[in-house]
């Protein structure tokens, strides 16, 4: 593996892709000991899809304002748009005793529609979104220019959540404890979900949804079975996002397979001796 | 000059859309008592408790906790919740827990001088034995005991506990009122303690007051848990075989 390694990085694209990886698997990792904790697994996939609809949004301007300025981006509108999809979450939650996955499930629809409506007024010539590479990306076609927004995402939320750390994993315990202890638990349960929309719209942009919907759950969920306490749950969890993309990068260059569906395998095996490792 | 009552609630009303939860509901504690609230279910106690928390918000007339809006002096309150409402599956051990009530954070890792203040807490409960066991592998009554050690390792000023008793059985809810008459001895504390348990109530507290939706009874035992007040607050308080209350 290491002579393998050696020699794919030789090629930029697989620097990037290394370097995307490594930084998604990060935020992920920290993220998803919460989404994990907190019964949201559902969240990483309809925050995805939510970004489908604001990327779908970002495309028609596009096309109706002649790809002009930021426009010609659809990642600067797919962000508020999926951003505003994570707050109409939370806010549902909040507001009424329905149950998480139910708030993510309406979302989840009506972004999907959406983005069907908003492609549908773009004539098939000129379509500037690629639907199957959003889904399913390629972190091997990372360039430059999206690594460089990975990088300073990945920064910015990863920096947010050590900094809260503390606080969010006492509101994750109990959210009625830890606000007798002053702790701001409903400001917080705001910032999460907007701290996971930034981070899947970002980065589902670029790995796809179906990849970034595996980095927020299955590593997390994989540390959550081998751990006593959430401090090594987060670091067990970055530790296996991180080696997975290495790994999953290497067998993708090796054997020749897809690097996305090798990185989620890779996870699904640590997962499945997580839990066949699992102490009783 | 007056002392400023440890738990003062004035003409506290809570409404949950068109039911009140709570009606008019009005009490001065002084500092150094032991209060038992009581009341049948869906009375209103938790209500209350979570109102001198500062967990819910009055629709009308206000709390305070030793003069300062309720919610605004979280380190002179420990506080023990309900066992049901804890998830298990949470990754925690009881030092951590302990910790947590330390540094009012969830901690990252512990440094020694905090895990010695935490397992001291511990031991102070009897429950020493328990600190790098996790949560999920607890019973009943050493769960009641870790979050005990939680709300008293920073020595607070008040000690809230919402019906701590449930689900475990009657020797370590003896234990219990045990080890808060043991606190409230070495430090003058205040307790404040909701319980279904009447005999509890007789036996330990100061004060009782007796709830359901409003004020029945409040003073001591002998007072608040006369038969009257009981019968306007449960509507009965025996069956054929015989009284609930001697």
């Amino acid at each position: 593996m290491i002579a393998e390694l050696a020699t794919m990085l030789d090629f930029g694209f697989m620097q990037r892709a290394l370097a995307a990886g490594a930084a998604i698997a990060l935020m992920a990792g920290l993220l998803g000991v919460f989404v994990v904790q907190r019964g949201l697994a559902f969240l990483g996939d309809g925050l995805a899809h939510a970004s489908f609809g604001g990327i779908a949004l970002g495309a028609l301007l596009a096309y109706g304002f002649g790809n002009a300025g930021l426009l010609a981006q659809p990642l600067w509108v797919a962000l508020p748009f999926t951003l505003v999809a994570a707050i109409a979450i939370a806010w549902v939650r909040d507001r009424t005793e329905l149950a998480s996955d139910t708030a993510i499930g309406v979302a989840f629809a009506v972004s999907v529609a959406l983005g069907v409506l908003f492609l549908s007024r773009i004539p098939p010539d000129r379509a500037v979104v690629d639907v199957w590479h959003l889904m399913f990306g390629s972190i091997l076609a990372v360039g430059p220019d999206e690594l460089r927004i990975i990088l300073i995402t990945a920064g910015l939320v990863s920096a947010t959540l050590l900094l809260l750390w503390s606080r969010l994993a006492y509101a994750t315990f109990d959210p009625e404890l830890a606000t007798t202890d002053g702790i701001r638990v409903r400001l917080l349960d705001y910032g999460l979900f907007g701290l996971a929309a930034v981070a899947v719209v970002v980065s589902a942009q670029v790995v796809g949804v179906v990849l970034m919907a595996a980095y927020l759950v299955i590593p997390a969920a994989a540390a959550r079975l081998l751990t006593r306490s959430l401090a090594r749950t987060t670091v067990v969890s970055v530790a296996i996002g991180t080696v997975t993309t290495v790994a999953g990068l290497v067998a993708s260059y090796a054997i020749d397979v897809p690097s996305g569906s090798a990185i989620i395998l890779l996870q699904a095996g640590l997962f499945l001796i997580a839990t066949l490792l699992r102490p009783r | 000059m007056a002392t400023v009552p440890a738990l003062h609630l004035h003409h506290v009303t809570v409404r949950r859309g068109e039911v009140e939860i709570l009606t008019d509901v009005d009490l001065d504690l002084p500092p150094g008592r032991f209060l038992a609230i009581l009341g049948p279910n869906g009375s209103g106690k938790s209500t209350l408790v979570k109102v001198a928390l500062g967990l819910v918000a009055p629709d009308r007339g206000h709390a305070a906790i030793f003069g300062v809006d309720a919610g605004d002096a979280p380190e002179r309150i420990g506080y023990v919740p309900q066992l049901k409402t804890f998830d298990r599956t949470f990754p925690a051990t009881a030092l951590e827990l302990v910790v947590s009530g330390l540094r009012r954070r969830w901690p990252a890792r512990v440094p020694p001088r905090e895990r010695e203040r935490a397992v001291a807490a511990l031991a102070d409960v009897g429950a020493e034995h328990l600190a790098r066991r996790s949560l999920s592998r607890l019973s009943g009554g050493e769960l009641q005991r870790a979050f005990l050690a939680r709300a008293l390792v920073r020595r607070p000023d008040l000690v809230v506990l919402d019906e701590p008793a449930t689900g475990v059985d009657f020797l370590a809810e003896h234990d219990l009122s045990r080890l808060l008459e043991r606190y409230q001895e070495e430090t003058g504390a205040t307790i404040v303690m909701v319980t279904h348990d009447l005999a509890a109530a007789r036996h330990h507290a100061s004060d009782v007051l007796v709830l359901n939706r409003v004020v029945h009874g409040f003073g001591p035992p002998e007072e608040a848990l006369a038969r009257d007040c009981l019968e306007r607050a449960y509507g009965h308080v025996g069956h054929d075989h015989g009284p609930v209350i001697g």
